[in-house]
């Protein structure tokens, strides 16, 4: 037993330390592609240390969204990047003028050190233990309508987080889409391996996507985790060359892109009007409500997620009619 | 501790070595290639050894099912991955390290 607690003791010792060195790494490293790796590896320890924290839920979004789906945005904007300043490795300029002045970074770096020092006094005069509002949760559970109290907490208790979190996700991607248009056209063919890897994944990630929903009533699982695994088969179908047809990326898209938030926003005011509170579920029926909420939000998160790889508004292409 | 328990460590700790392997050959090797050569290595055996012993602890077989599922699901990516790396580098002209 000794000996077990001391190799746990060591191993968390390490991850958090690894985690501060490839944080420090990602953010110092002076060529772009090697920091976009760095912060990838960050993410996955970063959801191991979720894991060791015993919050499965979190370790989920993290590795798909944080480290998975962030990644991959990154790395779209990188080869963008040198695609357009004809660069393969994106150093910054090391001449007199860019060098860093003791001016420029005391007044951040007193910030800084305000915020840890605050930080620190706010943990340190934590109790060592409080049950927080876990016991109220635990107290309600019989009547959010499902059996997960975290699903609880974000679908029913705290619905409006979740909300509000689409509605930024929804707002990023119109903040990408005013930045310029990407014409939609096939490129160039992805070759039979990733092609193939394409067919085989994209099905299996739609049944695994849908088994996170489904999961997330009564076990670690939900809307985000499932949107950003059906986000993840998006950038797959993308990596591989396929296009959404053309005929899709008017209305029809988005339609799925705001319908998570409208069915929400409708739910909410139906709700205001005949309960008089917002987003307060009926006991009977709050298991089935959480359901199609999940549901809708699961498809327009993965297709946000899809659409912000793609990393403009999309138009269709010259030889589209 | 049975049979089945020492059995289960054997395939974890071969597992393991064949991991800590694949990353000295990743650190040490001298070109893209036969760096994904020494990855894959442990991605594919190493992974499955340490599915292998960890099934043998599973509650039930439904687990072991998943456990199995996973291993294949890495196995399909990772060739897949590492075909893509090296195509990848071959058409940047990336040259095979030589002697």
């Amino acid at each position: 037993m000794e000996a077990l607690t001391l190799l746990e003791w060591g191993f968390d010792g390490l991850l958090g330390l690894g985690l501060l060195w490839l944080a420090w790494r990602a953010l110092t490293c002076p060529e772009l592609f090697k920091a976009i790796v760095l912060f990838i590896a960050f993410g996955l320890l970063m959801a191991l240390a979720w894991v060791r924290l015993d919050a499965p839920d979190v370790a989920l979004a993290e590795a798909a969204i944080g480290a998975g789906l962030t990644g991959a945005l990154l790395l779209a904007a990188f080869a963008k990047l040198s695609l357009v300043t004809g660069h393969e490795e994106l150093k910054p300029a090391r001449s007199e003028k860019n060098r860093i002045r003791f001016q420029h970074y005391w007044m951040p770096a007193t910030t800084l050190l305000l915020v840890t020092a605050g930080l620190f006094y706010v943990i340190l005069s934590l109790p060592p233990y409080a049950a927080g509002l876990s016991v109220e949760v635990a107290s309600n559970l019989d009547t959010s309508g499902v059996s997960n109290p975290v699903t609880a907490v974000l679908l029913n208790f705290r619905g409006y987080d979740t909300l509000l979190e689409m509605v930024v996700l929804l707002l990023a991607l119109l903040g990408v889409w005013s930045l310029g248009d990407t014409t939609i056209h096939r490129e160039a063919a992805p070759g039979l391996v990733l092609d193939t890897l394409a067919r085989v994944l994209v099905p299996l990630l739609i049944l695994v996507a849908a088994y996170l929903l489904w999961v997330g009533a009564h076990a670690p699982g939900g809307a985000f985790q499932a949107g950003a695994v059906l986000g993840a088969a998006g950038v797959l179908l993308l990596l591989s060359s396929w296009r959404p047809h053309a005929d899709l990326i008017a209305w029809p898209l988005r339609l799925m892109l705001v319908l998570g938030p409208a069915i929400f926003v409708i739910m909410a005011v139906l709700l205001y009007l005949t309960k008089g509170q917002l987003l307060e579920f009926p006991p009977a029926q709050a298991g089935i409500l959480i359901l199609i909420l999940e549901a809708v939000a699961t498809v327009s998160i993965g297709i946000t997620l899809a659409a912000l790889f793609l990393g403009g508004r999309p138009r269709r292409g010259k030889g589209q009619a | 501790m049975t049979l089945i328990d020492y059995l289960s460590a054997a395939l974890l700790i071969a597992g393991a070595i064949f991991f800590l392997a694949g990353t000295l050959g990743l650190l040490r090797f001298p070109d893209v290639y036969t760096r994904l050569h020494a990855l894959t290595k442990a991605d594919n055996v190493g992974l499955g050894l340490i599915m292998a012993g960890l099934s043998f602890q599973a509650e039930s077989w439904a687990v072991a099912g998943k456990l199995l599922l996973i291993w294949l699901l890495v196995l399909l990516a990772g060739a897949s991955v590492a075909h893509l790396v090296a195509r990848g580098a071959l058409k940047r002209g990336i040259r095979i390290w030589k002697r």
